[in-house]
């Protein structure tokens, strides 16, 4: 302990008293919303079926051993295939996101009074609904495959892309746009050289990070249909193939730690 | 004045990448792959050029949004969806705050350190649908599948983020705290606790506001909430309550972006 009291007199502490409490109150609260959210829960649950899972686990893990190595060659071409929805999705969602980003930064948007809502609107409206849900809702338009999931992914991306990139846009310094301006240079000008390259760092970051979170989203397109891995690992489940399934498990795993080794690296070199 | 000859040379952008080399091998790379990548995906043209209309009609039959025929059915959804965000939220972030601390590579052990990238990494790989299949099938239907999957997912996240933090703050006012004899508790709380807080806290309320999303897809596998509610939509043909759902959704995440946003304005 810090020495907060000598004797009766109180010597140190860490907060005045009516933060104190603010902060207990606080916690009150959270602990109080917690324990009836659970509560809730709670009653919708058949604690029969939670019990028992214990056993559930072993049986299920002792059919998913030893993995079907045999079936690694059927999955290459589903693994290029993920890979793919992944890149091209990011590609289309960062084209988009780039004229939306400079529509919804305060700084640039041609008027703040009707484009900047509705580019956050698209913003919002991207983020907010799963990549899954896309693609559930793309497959019946353009039928199952790879197509649909490349567009369920750029649709998804284009929010986070363009949020990352306004926020950035909205961070410049203005010090150099003045000075463009002042050279005389044409709106378009001003962008290009005097924004452009001062968001580029950032943006290529955003781009690289994204492509590492789609690269994860897209192993599960396949199972609503929209091409990828997902469409082996719901054809292995469905079958109750579950040596495949770890396999497919495996391979995801690493795809995943591999592309974010890349990521990682190529942001360090950016930044 | 002077007579010298002002070489007439026009300024050029400076490249982004500087060394030549790796800029034309980087392009020429990105062009290679774009070639072999539309050689090999096969888009049934055709097919997608007939969906056309009959994504017209699709969207077509989003509109008008009806939130009345199957009120009953969104509000249970919903309800059950902020529950499973708020239980998991804090459950997962209370799991992960030791794995976090033990994946911070300035404050443990090698052991320690690799165990916890580990399930950091495993926790990481899946995306919550994977997952979701998986608790579905271990606890059965319903919101506790959810919450275990979203609180799972959760820790890698914030587990994640705040190995990180730690990592990069500043050791000298760590050191500090510990030349005054703290002890390991005492130097956690009062010389690593107080750099990282505010960010947490941020990023707390940023993971509140992905685990409602995820709420909405966990549902599609059996997991309870909203998504639920939304595959029933979907399956019964009712596309004009699917899209009052979407907009619900869109309008809670717009709501808590923007509490979340203040919040963290007052805690910085």
């Amino acid at each position: 302990m810090p020495v907060a009291a000598r004797g009766s007199e109180k010597e140190w502490q860490r907060r005045e008293t009516p933060v104190q409490l603010a902060i207990w109150l606080g916690w009150l609260v959270l602990v109080a919303i917690f324990v009836i959210c659970w509560q809730l829960i709670s009653e919708k649950t058949v604690w029969m079926f939670v019990w028992d899972a214990h056993e559930q686990a072993g049986d299920l893990g002792s059919r998913m051993v030893p993995p079907d190595w045999d079936y690694m060659s059927r999955l290459w071409w589903p693994i290029w295939d993920t890979i793919n929805i992944a890149t091209l999705g990011t590609l289309l969602a960062i084209i988009l996101a780039v004229p939306i980003a400079f529509c919804a930064a305060r700084n640039t948007t041609p008027s703040a009074a009707f484009v900047r809502p509705v580019a956050l609107f698209i913003i919002v409206a991207s983020r907010s609904i799963n990549s899954l849900i896309w693609a559930l809702m793309l497959v019946t338009i353009v039928g199952p495959g790879v197509f649909a999931g490349i567009i369920a992914i750029g649709l998804r991306s284009i929010g986070f892309c363009a949020k990352l990139l306004y926020e950035a846009i909205e961070e410049i310094d203005e010090n150099q746009v003045e000075a463009v301006t002042a050279t005389g240079a044409s709106r378009a000008q001003v962008i290009t050289y005097g924004i452009w390259p001062q968001v580029l760092p950032a943006f290529a970051g955003i781009s690289v990070f994204r492509w590492d979170i789609n690269i994860r989203e897209s192993t599960v397109l396949g199972l609503v249909g929209a091409g990828g891995i997902g469409l082996q690992l719901n054809a292995s489940i469905m079958s109750l193939a579950w040596t495949q399934v770890s396999l497919i498990l495996l391979v995801i795993i690493f795809t995943v730690i591999v592309s974010e080794w890349v990521s990682a690296k190529v942001r360090h070199a950016i930044i | 004045m002077s007579d010298v000859a002002i070489t007439p040379r026009r300024w050029k952008k400076p490249p982004f990448i500087k060394r030549a080399w790796l800029r034309w091998t980087l392009a020429l790379g990105a062009a290679l792959y774009l070639a072999v990548a539309f050689g090999t995906t096969d888009v049934n043209w055709t097919r997608v050029w007939d969906g056309l209309p009959r994504g017209q009609q699709f969207i077509a039959a989003f509109f008008p949004p009806d939130f009345v025929s199957r009120w009953d059915e969104i509000v249970d959804g919903i309800y059950e969806s902020l529950w499973m965000t708020v239980t998991s939220t804090v459950v997962g972030i209370a799991i992960s705050i030791p794995v976090g601390l033990g994946a911070a590579r300035n404050l443990a052990p090698a052991p320690v350190y690799y165990f916890c990238r580990g399930i950091l990494a495993v926790s990481r790989s899946f995306q919550e649908i994977i997952l979701a299949i998986f608790f579905v099938k271990l606890f059965g239907f319903g919101p506790f599948a959810g919450f275990v999957t979203l609180a799972f997912a959760t820790i890698g996240f914030y587990g994640k983020l705040l190995a990180e933090d730690i990592e990069d703050m500043d050791p000298s006012q760590a050191e500090a705290v510990r030349a005054t004899g703290a002890g390991w508790f005492q130097w956690l709380n009062y010389g690593v606790q107080p750099q990282v807080m505010p960010r947490m806290i941020g990023l707390g309320l940023y993971r509140l506001d992905i685990n409602f999303r995820e709420s909405a897809v966990v549902g599609i596998v059996g997991g309870g909430g909203i998504g639920a509610t939304l595959n029933t939509a979907f399956d019964r043909y009712e596309f004009d309550s699917a899209a009052a759902i979407l907009l619900i959704i869109i309008g809670i995440v717009m709501a808590v972006e923007y509490t979340s946003g203040f919040v963290r304005r007052w805690v910085q």
